[in-house]
């Protein structure tokens, strides 16, 4: 049968998750990126759902994102963000969420950069909570939106061979897209320097590189990830020159994939350093796409997860 | 428990029939199909909706502009259901404003989706006007809204359910009416 229903309540993260289910959250983004296309861009479905964006951690992208889908779905949203609240004068993490939710919310976006701080967040309080990224652990939403691009133009993720580029040992992002890559049948490789590389990665099911050229040939996919500037400081990199030689994807490069290939980004880029601009802007990139795609994704979220039952009594 | 057999009202021939003097209605007030749009609800409705426009478009030979729509955003009870309903794709692909919107459905009964529908619609503009056109009009309306063209009025009890089939979907034409079991265990208890 079908589903018709996610089985948790909250996305904590795509680890788990059942093909079945990530193409029923993506169906329903489908239908949801309709309303993206109208004169009014705006649809009265969660009128009365309160949420809560707890950003505890610099953001664009996803906090727009969020905003933007919460908005379309006609919620009412509150935002935070650490630097203009009691968390400066050492309140807890529980403490802050309790606190919020006793104020009648129903849902909560969180952004931390511990992980698992989203899972923490969902055992102290009784609304949903969606997970917009937790340290070096999991994004859903991102890898979702990432999947829904990739299903709008192949049809079907099966086989598709991936590769994922940069810094592995950092990047939420990559985590979410191999569960959610694996879950969907596509094949998954990995490549960065070593020292970016986290041990027994391969445990997850993935093939890793450490030579980009070997890692690119015959693939459909390749998604540069951001070097994380903020994270480098151990030395973990002897020169972003030398990364760029080394793990750059420029168009020399390109000539290894298969036919209708393409190529990712999260975001934000740093252009001229793991990929060239002249990549990243390439008729071959999804990158505004997966922006795009983002919102849709959300609004599906939100909606899915902000069932009635709770409410009734 | 013992299954109660469902009643048949109405069949292939009498459905066709029906969406035939529906048509020829809608053209018979509208004088003719300039201007005119038709917007099916999802899922049985959508169906009716390009029957008809087909019937009009033969009729008239010219083109109408179909459009579908999915509802369930602008549901009234989305917060109090258990279950979300699954959103499918509205897709209307022409410009409402000022058009003569022939809104299309299988069942009318409590005129909630109606309601919902008519939101909807004004949400993509300002139509010159919106006429309803249903299969089957089952009665216990809760909101003050009636049908423009009516295929077949059917007196119900609350407890029963119009079950209408139509073979895009399910294989065959056909309306019948069937007891509400759920709502029979619900007054057990």
């Amino acid at each position: 049968m079908p589903i018709t229903k996610l089985k948790s309540k909250h996305l904590l993260g795509l680890e788990g998750m059942s093909r079945e289910e990530i193409n029923f959250i993506l169906d329903t983004a489908v239908s949801f990126k309709e309303i993206l296309e109208r004169p009014i861009r705006k649809v009265p479905t969660l009128r009365g759902v309160t949420v809560v964006n707890l950003f505890y951690e610099p953001s664009t992208r996803t906090r727009i994102s969020f905003e933007l889908a919460e908005k379309r779905l006609s919620a009412d949203l509150v935002n935070f963000s650490t630097n203009t609240s009691s968390v400066q004068k050492g309140e807890t993490l529980k403490d802050t969420v309790k606190n919020i939710e006793a104020m009648k919310i129903d849902m909560v976006v969180v952004r931390h950069s511990i992980p698992g701080a989203p899972h923490f967040i969902a055992k102290c309080v009784d609304s949903s909570v969606v997970n917009a990224g937790d340290g070096a652990h999991e994004h859903p939403t991102q890898a979702l939106l990432d999947l829904l691009t990739l299903r709008e133009k192949y049809k079907n993720l099966e086989g598709l061979r991936t590769v994922i580029v940069g810094d592995i040992l950092h990047s939420r992002v990559v985590r979410s897209n191999i569960w959610g890559f694996l879950a969907m049948g596509a094949k998954v490789a990995v490549c960065g320097p070593t020292t970016l590389m986290p041990v027994e990665i391969e445990k997850m099911g993935v093939e890793v590189f450490s030579d980009l050229n070997k890692a690119l040939e015959g693939r459909d996919v390749v998604m540069a990830l951001r070097i994380q500037l903020e994270r480098q400081k151990g030395g973990l990199l002897p020169s972003l020159r030398e990364y760029t030689n080394l793990f750059g994807i420029t168009k020399d490069r390109l000539k290894r994939l298969n036919k209708n290939f393409t190529i990712m980004h999260p975001g934000p880029i740093n252009r001229g350093i793991e990929i060239t601009p002249e990549v990243a802007d390439g008729p071959y990139s999804v990158i505004l796409n997966q922006v795009t795609n983002g919102v849709a994704v959300r609004m599906a979220i939100l909606y899915l997860l902000s069932g009635g039952e709770k409410k009734v009594e | 428990m013992k299954k109660e057999k469902p009643i048949l009202i109405m069949d292939s021939k009498t459905i066709t029939r029906s969406l035939m003097r529906i048509s020829h209605e809608i053209l018979e007030r509208n004088r003719d199909a300039k201007n005119m749009a038709i917007i099916g609800i999802k899922t049985r409705g959508a169906f009716l909706a390009e029957r008809i426009a087909k019937i009009i478009e033969s009729i008239e030979e010219t083109k109408i502009p179909v459009g579908l729509m999915d509802i369930n955003l602008y549901r009234d009870d989305t917060q109090s259901k258990k279950e979300q309903p699954i959103i499918q794709k509205t897709e209307i692909l022409f410009d409402v404003v000022d058009k003569i919107i022939i809104l299309v459905d299988d069942v009318l009964f409590t005129g909630r989706t109606i309601r919902a529908a008519l939101d909807q619609i004004i949400d993509f503009g300002r139509p010159n006007s919106i006429q309803l056109a249903v299969l089957v009009d089952r009665g216990h309306r809760e909101l003050p809204i009636r049908a423009d063209y009516i295929g077949k009025n059917i007196p119900t009890s609350a407890d029963e359910l119009v079950k209408v089939k139509i073979k895009e979907v399910d294989g065959e034409d056909s309306v019948s009416i069937v007891k509400d079991q759920k709502s029979e265990k619900k007054r057990k208890k």
